[in-house]
């Protein structure tokens, strides 16, 4: 049975193409404000991959004679750090580290807190208690101090802040997985399911699942924005990254001393991470909303 | 599971005699719990004790008012819900020891009423029909003919349908969907819950014909669950009244509509709207809300509300028993002339009574 069930969602080849997410990606096509952010975040990402090649400075390279220019100097557009650094460059190849720090976290536990989720929203009793108590555990520290808490017990390095992270946003991802499970478990399509005789895991594959993915990626969405923070915030404190490696979070902790001397540039990672997570965040509502079809 | 890989039918067992489904003092109650520790709540009898059988090719109907355990009783047939006591016996097999309960899936379907909340909105109109199958272990391509076979059967062009998603559909073409799924296992009952009471008028119509078109086409057994009585009269055989998780009278149509025995039926009965305006019913026939049912009434359950009620019925509980006419009975102590109600009618001293 199991064998069979593998493969039960490509039973019918004469699908046409209206399916569901087709026409999200359509809506949300259509939508303006989130067609903008795509097309920051798409931006920002694809110059912190493709740095190297982007005939960028050193970002390692400083020179004590030239340290602190304001922006706008010659062949420094951005300035430079408090060891002589181009800001452009370290901006853009600090965007790999911390949308990597952003990014896979959330990745990490949306995937993790869905399973977790959906096996204890359908599956109920105990091992819905289970799960859920034990979610609740996580709820009593609060998320900063839970980062902070893990990353400074398995000491600094970018391994254990994403691990310190992922298990930050394991919990609110399980119980919004959860809730919206319980809620599609009682529709009668899935009782019509368990009547025809499919065992749970097959019900939570083909009938649970892709009716509880789309808010729990809503949300998902709207948590890397925080993550993002959450992860300069390591950084700045010294839990994440270390010296000389470009990141925002870690940027903005050594430029601070700067703040009096060269506010702008002391300004400019903050600056990146806002603009980063107010696209994410507006990104997810837009897909929100296009996601509600019936309205 | 190689037998399954053509999902032959169901061969037939006991012969026509045997009934298809025979259940005997089926119960479930459900705790309600009300304090913190689950102390202090009441226990609902949502079907209490229920016996009936369903012959083969037959078209049962059980009516009653909301929350008297119609659902419940389906539900407990299908095994979506596990019974607390009695025994549901099919074709001569019991169900959990002789025939096992995917076995049983094989066997029994089910029509849900609302026809949206019982589609998947993500899978298209042809993978819903395919899915029983497919869990059954036929093949994809088979499956996939299959339910366009189904798709036609039940009017629906497969070529214009199977790739549609539930909400491009009409409420009455979604029922043609939900028929379709529940006949895609080939069962032999078919459990129709409300399956035609959200639907307008004349889809109604369309989509009854329709189910007795496929009753005789497929050799089918309907158990027909409604509070709709003209529906329930149209395409009944016989019909089974419950009141409160129990039954309180069951018999052929003609019997019940003709001599209701039960005063819960007979309230029922004149409670029907009826066209013609002389026979237009100016007083409801009985008041109020049935009682909670998480602590009934003690005696017969309907005694609150019945106008008929005398000590003995608030004081003992009536058994179903014969009317006196073949295969009706009711459970009310004014048919019982050993009971002592004051209404109690002598019945003919050679019927076989308590059953």
């Amino acid at each position: 049975m199991t064998a069979a069930a593998n493969d039960i969602i490509a039973v019918a080849p004469d699908r046409r193409a209206r399916g569901y997410w087709s026409l999200v990606g359509r809506r949300l096509a259509r939508d303006r404000v989130s067609t903008a952010c795509a097309l920051v975040i798409a931006l920002i990402a694809l110059s912190a991959v493709l740095a190297p090649w982007l005939g960028l400075a050193d970002p390692y390279q400083g020179s004590m004679i030239r340290r602190l220019r304001p922006l706008g100097t010659a062949g420094y557009p951005l300035g430079t750090d408090e060891l002589g650094r181009d800001m452009l460059t370290r901006l853009i190849y600090g965007g790999r580290l911390s949308l990597m720090l952003g990014l896979t976290p959330v990745a990490l536990a949306f995937v993790i807190g869905t399973t977790l989720g959906v096996i204890a929203g359908y599956l109920g009793g105990l091992v819905n208690q289970a799960i859920m108590r034990t979610v609740d555990v996580f709820y009593a520290f609060p998320s900063v101090l839970l980062a902070i808490a893990i990353s400074g017990a398995l000491g600094a390095g970018i391994v254990n802040s994403l691990l310190s992270l992922t298990i930050v946003f394991i919990p609110p991802i399980v119980r919004v997985a959860e809730s919206v499970t319980t809620s599609v478990r009682t529709l009668d399509f899935v009782d019509a399911a368990r009547a025809s005789g499919a065992g749970p895991l097959t019900i939570m594959r083909v009938h649970v699942l892709g009716n509880v993915l789309g808010p729990i990626f809503v949300y998902a969405t709207s948590l890397i924005s925080v993550c993002m923070i959450l992860a300069a915030g390591l950084s700045f404190l010294g839990l994440g990254t270390k010296p000389p490696q470009p990141e925002w979070g870690l940027m903005l902790n050594t430029l601070r001393t700067a703040i009096y001397l060269n506010p702008w540039v002391a300004a400019l990672p903050g600056v990146m991470i806002f603009i980063v997570s107010i696209g994410f965040n507006l990104l997810s509502d837009g897909l929100r909303s296009a996601m509600d079809v019936r309205s | 599971m190689s037998a399954a890989e053509t999902l032959a039918p169901v061969a037939d067992l006991g012969g026509p005699q045997q009934p298809l489904l025979d259940v005997r003092a089926l119960s479930k109650h459900f705790a309600s719990r009300r304090g913190l520790f689950g102390r202090g709540g009441g226990v609902v009898r949502a079907v209490d004790a229920v016996s009936f059988a369903i012959g083969k090719n037959e078209v049962v109907g059980i009516v009653g008012e909301s929350g008297c355990g119609k659902s419940t009783t389906a539900r407990l047939i299908i095994g979506l819900i596990a019974p607390d006591a009695g025994e549901i016996i099919f074709d001569g097999e019991q169900i959990g020891s002789e025939l096992s309960l995917r076995d049983l899936r094989r066997r029994v379907q089910m029509v849900f009423q609302d026809s949206y909340a019982s589609l998947n909105p993500r899978l298209t109109v042809g993978e819903t029909i395919a899915f029983g199958p497919r869990v059954h272990g036929l093949a994809a391509e088979a499956a996939r003919d299959r339910a366009h076979g189904l798709l036609r059967k039940v009017g629906l062009d497969p070529a214009l349908f199977a790739g549609r998603y539930p909400h491009e559909l009409s409420g009455g073409q979604r029922q043609r969907v939900n028929i379709a799924r529940a006949l895609a296992l080939g069962p032999r009952l078919v459990i129709l819950d409300e399956a035609v009471s959200a639907l307008d008028k004349s889809i109604e119509a369309q989509v009854l014909n329709l189910l007795i078109d496929l009753k005789a086409e497929l050799d089918l057994t309907y158990l027909f669950i409604s509070h709709d009585l003209h529906v329930v009269r149209f395409i009944s055989d016989r019909v089974i009244v419950m009141y409160l998780g129990e039954v309180v009278e069951s018999g052929p149509v003609e019997a019940l509509w003709s001599d209701a025995r039960h005063p819960y039926t007979r309230a029922l009965l004149a409670a029907m709207p009826s066209l013609d305006p002389d026979r237009r019913t100016e007083e409801a026939p009985i008041t109020g809300d049935p009682p909670n049912p998480i602590d009934p009434p003690p005696g017969c359950r309907f005694h609150t509300r019945c106008p008929f009620a005398e000590a003995v019925c608030a004081a003992k509980a009536p058994a179903l028993m014969s009317t006196g006419t073949v295969q009706h009975q009711a459970a009310c102590h004014m048919i019982d002339p050993a009971s002592g109600h004051s209404r109690a009618t002598a019945v003919a001293e050679d019927q076989p009574d308590v059953r």
